[in-house]
């Protein structure tokens, strides 16, 4: 399952929830990005995130369905914040069940490399010095071609 | 009128975010964005900017509807 929300989001409960009632599953891993203070040096106080509501649900279900053709797990719970946050705010949070351990580690990495390379969210950075739009770093694109060199774009 | 939207950085280029237009396809549209901001245009057919008609991304020329919704969006930054 994937959701955007508008308001803050609690990894912990998210993985409590995720967790419960879970009878053949081995192993959950999950992931949470948080807002960082500081980029390549530069001071953060601010991070906006801007979102087409509707269709970046519809290519965040489809790198879902992507996830789940390509490793064996159970189940997938994405979640991903826009809006404005604060510096330490989670940003998104990837948790993946499995029957083992090393599937759902891979599929959760798997996950977070598509997000930041192709889920359509843009970022707009505060800082002392003014604001600036951001896109996904060579070393994103690096990291997501990893898994099928040539077919992230 | 077909809504336009800009995502990302494009908003900022543009200097709006939404706006309508009477067009009858993709490429009327970005000749009537040329004829107004030469910049804008430029930036709106430069690599990694794509045309998004209803929510599916297009390719090339489309055709457009008045109830249609085109948003282009600049390079991601997720996660």
């Amino acid at each position: 399952m994937v959701r955007l929300e508008a308001d803050a989001i609690d990894p912990g409960v998210l993985l409590s929830g995720f967790c419960a009632g879970r009878q053949e599953t081995g192993g959950v891993v999950s992931f949470t990005g948080l807002t960082r203070g500081r980029t390549d040096g530069s001071i953060v106080t601010r991070l906006s995130l801007d979102a087409y509501p509707g269709y970046t649900e519809k290519v965040m279900a489809g790198l879902e369905n992507e996830a789940r053709i390509r490793f064996d797990v159970q189940d997938i719970l994405v979640v991903h914040r826009w809006g404005t946050l604060a510096v330490g705010d989670p940003i998104v949070f990837v948790a993946v069940a499995a029957e083992h351990r090393r599937v759902a580690f891979d599929a959760a990495d798997f996950l977070m490399d598509q997000l930041k390379t192709r889920a359509p969210f843009w970022k707009k950075e505060t800082s002392p010095d003014g604001e600036r739009w951001i896109e996904a770093r060579p070393q994103d694109h690096e990291d997501a071609a990893r898994w099928t060199p040539g077919d992230t774009t | 009128m077909t809504r336009v939207i800009m995502f990302g950085a494009l908003q900022q280029v543009a200097g709006w975010r939404e706006r309508d237009f009477t067009v009858d396809n993709l490429g009327q549209l970005r000749a009537q964005l040329a004829l107004e901001d030469a910049d804008l245009a430029a930036r709106l057919a430069s690599p990694g900017v794509f045309a998004v008609v209803n929510q599916d991304m297009v390719r090339g020329d489309h055709p457009l509807e008045p109830d249609d919704e085109v948003a282009f969006v600049p390079p991601v930054s997720g996660g």
